[in-house]
């Protein structure tokens, strides 16, 4: 099996600074990598590299198509209702409109669709611009810490949506994060990314839908906490 | 006893409360006002009442002054004397012969300088090339105030029709060029990120991202455009002309009819009215999503 995205000795330099430095990475089709690291670490630089916005100094980064991304904040376009936002760049076929519809069934939004963005609460608009990332079927999703923005309850309730349709939709996904419950909760591999290097590699086989408790996940934290300089 | 006191005082709180509902919702919140320090609970007729007390105690020392004659008719018309000339000046047509043309030159200008504005901070801001290119020259032409082109474009153009629409256009002109330049720009930066992510044209960008996002800011423009319009319609009219408000004016002031500057005054002031109403209209029309709630 090939991997769906390949990044070999990337390299990229600001200035005199390398923020990625031999950095190497593969994801499986299908499967869901989370990337932990200090600010600064590279984490946005690696992703800004994969979704085309950045190109490399050095080395090679291979990504399927398509690619979608779902940034921080929700990035919807302000003059469009809620479902030409999620059918944004489509050509407005009826069958394109109707996916887009049932990727707003999927979000549970579906009552939205004629909606103005500015109208939705900060978790519908993200889970709108969620939406608009699975519509086209991407071969890689990326994630910029998509959560981030959101209060406790509706981050929990995000993160459950995001693993169910994950698993359905069953794209490789790379979650950029600093929650280290958040990847446990959702990646069947764990990165921890310093000084443009993955520092810590480690696989989780936890049975799916993960509870937020127990040995082992305590025992991952600690790993995963350590390797980003805390200690408890 | 005690009951029969409590009950209609009661009932008088209720009362002064009664009106409070219809504030609480305001017709598109998206606008609601911003916190006062002094902020009574004020019904609506009596926010209404408020508003016009000081037009009409104007109007009213107005009328008095002008019937005891401590204002003479030279000075300023008595209020029952423009409302007189006013409707004289309809009913004869001559009023609809001046204003006719007035606003013909008006909307000729803004369409001519507003067009050319608008066509070229749309491109200065979308291109950098454009950018390069338009605007140094512009920001130096911004620096010369319109009225000091007159004797030029009357030189250029002659004192005909000509000089005084370009004139017109040019006093229009700045201000849509510069509110098209920075509503082109007003894109936010991750909004065009996030764009080509999902792989949108350059044209579709454009289409889809910069000219929504302009379009506030064109209002803007739009209505500064006709303002300042208006404000070039009366200047080119005063200097030489033999038809338009401004003419009107201009020989009434001769003859000291003081009775008829009024009513042009009145209809300068008409004038805009009418275009910050044409405004909020083509606002509701092109910018549904600031000015619809949830539909």
């Amino acid at each position: 099996m090939t991997a769906a995205v390949s990044v070999r000795s990337a390299r990229k330099r600001y200035g005199e600074r390398f923020v990625l430095d031999q950095f190497d990475l593969e994801i499986d089709p299908g499967e869901f990598v989370a990337l932990l690291g200090k600010s600064g670490s590279g984490k946005t630089t690696l992703l800004r590299v994969l979704s085309g916005l950045e190109q490399l100094t050095e080395g090679q980064a291979l990504v399927p198509s398509p690619c979608t991304v779902v940034f921080q904040e929700p990035r919807l376009i302000e003059s469009k209702r809620v479902l030409e936002n999620v059918g944004l760049g489509l050509p407005a076929t009826p069958e394109n409109l109707e996916a887009a519809r049932r990727a707003l069934v999927e979000v549970e939004l579906e009552s939205h669709v004629d909606a103005w963005p500015t109208t939705l609460s900060g978790g519908e608009a993200q889970r709108v611009s969620l939406a608009r990332a699975l519509l086209r079927e991407p071969k890689l999703l990326l994630l910029d810490e998509p959560f981030a923005a959101l209060d406790a309850l509706t981050r929990l309730k995000m993160q459950a949506l995001v693993a169910r349709l994950c698993a359905r939709h069953r794209p490789a996904v790379l979650l950029v994060t600093h929650d280290v419950d958040e990847a446990i909760l959702l990646a069947d591999r764990v990165l921890v990314l310093a000084e443009g290097r993955v520092a810590l590699t480690r696989s989780i086989e936890l049975p799916r839908p993960r509870s937020r408790g127990g040995a082992a996940v305590d025992e991952l934290r600690q790993a995963l906490l350590a390797a980003l300089g805390v200690h408890e | 006893m005690n009951q029969q006191l409590l009950v209609p005082s009661r009932g008088r709180r209720l009362d002064a409360n009664l009106p409070e509902p219809s504030l609480a919702e305001p017709s598109e919140p998206s606008l609601a006002e911003p916190p006062r320090l002094y902020a009574e609970p004020t019904s609506r007729s009596r926010a209404l009442g408020l508003r016009i007390l000081v037009p009409l105690l104007l109007l009213l020392a107005w009328a008095v002054g002008s019937a005891s004659g401590a204002i003479a008719d030279n000075v300023l018309a008595s209020p029952a004397e423009v409302a007189r000339t006013g409707q004289r000046l309809i009913a004869s047509g001559v009023l609809w012969h001046h204003l006719s043309l007035s606003l013909g030159r008006a909307a000729l200008g803004l369409l001519v300088g507003g067009g050319l504005g608008l066509v070229l901070g749309t491109l200065a801001g979308l291109s950098k090339l454009a950018e390069n290119l338009l605007d140094p020259t512009v920001q130096m032409v911004r620096a010369v105030p319109f009225l000091a082109l007159v004797p030029l474009f009357i030189v250029w153009f002659g004192i005909g029709e000509t000089s005084k629409i370009l004139l017109i256009a040019a006093a229009a002109a700045k201000p849509m060029y510069l509110n098209a330049f920075g509503g082109a720009r007003s894109v936010d930066k991750k909004l065009v990120e996030m764009a080509r992510v999902f792989g949108l044209s350059r044209f579709s960008q454009v289409t889809e991202l910069f000219l929504p996002a302009a379009l506030p800011s064109l209002m803007v423009g739009l209505r500064l455009a006709t303002s300042m319009s208006l404000i070039a319609l009366i200047a080119v009219e005063v200097i030489n002309t033999s038809r338009g408000i401004g003419f009107l004016m201009l020989q009434a002031q001769e003859f000291f009819k003081t009775g008829i500057l009024v009513v042009c005054i009145v209809l300068y002031a008409l004038f805009g009215l009418g275009t910050d109403l044409m405004v909020r209209v083509l606002e509701r029309v092109f910018i549904p999503w600031r000015t619809q709630g949830r539909s």
